[in-house]
């Protein structure tokens, strides 16, 4: 187990997150000869895709599938590299100066890297629909955590609603785990089909047409799948029921999902560029084929780059990675970036297909009324929609008057609802309207780690007269 | 097109807000030019203190003056703008600091100046019980206390415009030239003229000075802040110290914002700042000691707003000594927000009238000439 005091004062490379770019990116930076460090907060790498990949406890592999397994030789991979691996760390803060906040243990310090890969992978879209903070109710994601980490399925009524591959892929994942599910609500429009059907060429060449089929076959041979358009969860201590367009089932658990966006936390906070994705709807950072950002130093890979997938992740942190070694270490031997853009490219050949075919409603990602937006400091859509409509032209505005993304989870649940809100309202583009200026600690730290961060003896002499 | 005013007001922080309100409300029609959009920067992101206590003496007159629209501030602009008095106390954390702050005090008495308050180690512990025990007194301003900045920055801009301002956002300055009688002021969206001219810019003042031949010493500065979780209510006053640099203060919703003067490193061009880690350490390090009940507290944020000082860390107020009909009115040095109203308020009736009666003695940009030499083309 690394602590804080055993880091280097600074690195060739620091990545930060342990999924499959940030694995494939420290392996090949560090196998090239730089110093390389990746910090990852969870107990073991593997990111959400492979979560658990080095100590999972379920013994039937088929379980979660062989995709999932293929996390193991990535991990092996960066672990023989040589690469520090340091697990159970969380950055707190990036900026353009490449220094780099990090606690481990309630330990802080800052590290300074001649090159950053951010690999923070992606979020889900959030879901805000009537009664979605209730206890009983939570992200597909969450519970697919459970399943791969503790190896953990619901035991109540479970009702799973949305839309996207992971609704499918974890669909089948708890079936197989042995959990019940009432049933699957599919919130994807019928309309969706037709936009798609303009990129099935590209998808049937992609390697998810199969796995898909297969998949949602596999599903709906066990569970009720239904359309739905309308989603709300009622209960006033707890989740008691889910209502599906007037329909009332009883339910324990509700698991919501509408696709994954980019975590962008982290490169905002460094004052990266980033773009509105129209497809993806979500913003992006601005890359360069080496996926370089904006700041000079950082780079984004993975789907904190736009969401390809976790094959595509690997991908992209090899080729961030080769472009690191090339500026820091001319002479070193790497592998030719060739190889992985057309790796790359194959998998992203299918992505505008399920882009344009699982794009959430306007009704599930805009909501109205009392329905809360900012969990953290209890937003209601209608409160938001009202702002906007007296002249608030932003969220960093709306932070002012509303508090909304203030909270500890810094607009990750709130962040593209609130921008979309503000920009229907307002009758403009969410890309002119913006997202929150994010500001460090991206994770919040305590007080008391913060006092532990080292000083030096310059610095203290040079504040305190 | 060439737009026309009496008065070009440059900068939308709350200074720039405030005069064109004033301005305004004298019948005048100011236009306000703003480069990003009100309170973008250290109006709408400090720490909010509305605070006499502890300033230079030649801006106590503008900080009294401010203190009275701070006192009915929703009459002025029709919002409330979070303001609270709950008092600023200043901690003394040892004997010799505290037979120093008597001496300030007493110094204040003999100039007629009341509002500042010497308090033993009883009176400190009743206003704010979970200070440290190490701390002997301190002074007590009662009639300070804090407001929220974005909020009143924006409620200055909307009742300025109420009242007849036109407030031009996203729209920089880029030439400045006397026309005959009037200044013409060259902008991203087209020429405005007008016969007086207000720089109330900020941290981008210098510039705007050197267009008028005026170079000022002015440093461009970024002050930090953190602030943490809510916590349940400990303290009402803010909290400053001396010694360390320190402010403390407890916002209505249980959240605790630390600020006091460390700074970050800007970048003005980019409107971007970067937090010096090691430096808000320090600030931790210093609650830590002195407020033993937030040890535990988390921290959620930390940002900096970009703002202008001035190497004697007092502002410039008054006429260009270069410029007929140009004032300025910037380099609040870290401490301008309080003084906001006020100043407006002043600055409005010198260039509607030519005087005050606000003393502003020793604020005149006149004071850097002799380093920065007289008319340099």
């Amino acid at each position: 187990m690394t602590r804080a005091s055993d880091l280097a004062s600074s690195y060739d490379l620091v990545v930060i997150g342990g999924g499959p770019a940030g694995l494939a990116a420290a392996a090949t930076a560090a196998r090239a000869g730089l110093t390389t460090v990746l910090f990852d907060e969870n107990p073991g790498v593997g990111g959400q895709i492979y979560r658990g990949i080095t100590a999972n406890p379920i013994r039937n592999r088929a379980i979660l599938g062989d995709d999932y397994w293929a996390g193991a030789a990535l991990a092996a991979e960066a672990k023989a590299s040589g690469a520090s691996i340091v697990t159970g760390a969380t950055v707190w803060s990036l900026d353009r100066t490449l220094g780099v906040g990090v606690s481990i243990a309630g330990q802080a310090r800052l590290i300074q890297a001649r090159r950053v890969i951010i690999a923070t992978g992606s979020l889900e879209r959030p879901f805000a629909v009537p009664g979605w903070t209730l206890p009983g109710v939570m992200t597909a994601g969450a519970a697919q955590t459970a399943l791969k980490a503790q190896g953990l399925v619901p035991n109540g009524r479970t009702v799973l609603a949305g839309s996207g591959p992971l609704l499918w892929l974890l669909a089948a994942q708890m079936l197989r785990a042995g959990a019940r599910l009432e049933a699957v609500f599919d919130t994807t429009p019928r309309g969706n089909w037709l936009r798609a059907a303009l990129h099935l060429p590209d998808f049937l060449l992609s390697p998810y047409l199969a796995k898909g089929l297969a998949l949602v076959r596999e599903v709906k041979a066990k569970v009720r799948v239904r359309p739905a358009r309308e989603i709300a969860a009622v209960g006033t201590d707890k989740l008691r029921e889910v209502v599906v367009d007037g329909r009332r089932i009883p339910a324990d658990l509700l698991l919501l999902h509408q696709g994954v966006v980019p975590n962008v936390n982290t490169a905002i906070a460094a004052g990266v560029a980033h773009r509105w994705h129209a497809r993806q709807l979500c913003f992006v950072p601005v890359l360069d084929a080496d996926f370089q950002s904006s700041v000079p130093g950082i780079a984004v890979a993975g789907d904190g780059a736009g969401i390809a997938g976790g094959t595509a992740a690997a991908e992209r942190g090899r080729i961030a990675a080769i472009a690191a070694v090339r500026a820091l270490a001319p002479n070193a031997r790497v592998p030719d970036p060739q190889g992985a853009r057309q790796r790359l490219q194959r998998e992203e050949m299918g992505r505008a297909f399920l882009d344009e075919l699982y794009r959430p409603p306007v009704a599930l990602r805009r909501p109205e009324g009392d329905t809360i937006v900012c969990r953290c400091e209890e937003v209601t859509a209608k409160q938001i929609r009202e702002t906007a409509r007296l002249g608030c032209e932003g969220p960093n505005q709306m932070k002012a008057f509303l508090r909304c993304g203030m909270g500890p989870c810094q607009g990750r649940l709130c962040g593209l609802t609130v921008t979309e809100l503000i920009a229907e309202e307002r009758g403009r583009t969410p890309g002119d309207v913006g997202y929150y200026r994010l500001r460090p600690p991206i994770k919040p730290i305590t007080l008391a780690e913060l006092a532990s961060l080292p000083i030096s003896e310059a610095e203290r002499k040079a504040v305190e007269r | 097109m060439t737009r026309t005013g009496d008065v070009v007001v440059i900068g939308g922080g709350i200074h720039g807000c405030s005069t064109a309100l004033h301005l305004a409300l004298r019948g005048l029609k100011p236009i306000l030019v703003e480069k990003d959009y009100a309170g973008r920067h250290a109006s709408g992101v400090n720490a909010g203190g509305v605070r006499q206590l502890a300033r230079d003496i030649a801006e106590i007159p503008l900080s009294i003056s401010s203190m009275e629209l701070w006192e009915h501030v929703q009459e002025l602009v029709g919002d409330d703008c979070g303001f609270t008095a709950h008092g600023t106390v200043l901690v003394a954390e040892s004997d010799a600091e505290l037979a120093s702050f008597k001496a300030r005090v007493d110094d204040l008495r003999l100039r007629g100046f009341t509002h500042e308050e010497l308090i033993g180690r009883d009176e400190l512990k009743r206003l704010v019980p979970a200070v440290s025990d190490h701390c002997p007194g301190g002074v007590v301003s009662r009639r300070d206390g804090a407001a929220d900045p974005f909020r009143s920055t924006q409620a200055f801009r909307k009742r300025a415009i109420e009242k007849g301002a036109t407030v031009l956002e996203g729209v920089t300055v880029t030439g400045l030239a006397r026309v005959g009688e009037v200044w013409r002021v060259e902008t991203s969206d087209g020429a405005i003229e007008a016969p007086k001219v207000v720089n109330a810019a900020g941290a981008w003042a210098d510039r705007i000075a050197a267009m008028l031949g005026e170079p000022v010493p002015l440093e461009v500065i970024a002050p930090m802040l953190m602030v943490t979780s809510r916590l349940p209510a400990f303290i009402r006053p803010v909290v400053i110290l001396r010694g360390r640099k320190l402010s403390f203060k407890q916002l209505d919703n249980g959240t605790v914002v630390i600020g006091g003067g460390h700074l970050a490193t800007p970048y003005r061009d980019r409107n971007e700042t970067v937090i010096d880690w090691e430096k808000l350490s320090l600030s931790a390090r210093t609650v830590w000691e002195l407020f033993p009940v937030m040890r535990q507290a988390t921290i959620v944020r930390a940002w900096a707003g970009i703002e202008a000082s001035m190497p004697d860390g007092i502002p410039v107020v008054g006429p260009s000594g270069t410029s007929e009909g140009v004032y300025h009115q910037f380099g609040f040095s870290a401490h301008g927000f309080q003084l906001g109203p006020g100043t407006g308020a002043m600055m409005a009736e010198l260039v509607a009238t030519g005087a005050t009666n606000v003393p502003i003695d020793g604020l005149d940009i006149g004071r850097f000439r002799s380093r920065f030499g007289d008319r340099i083309r």
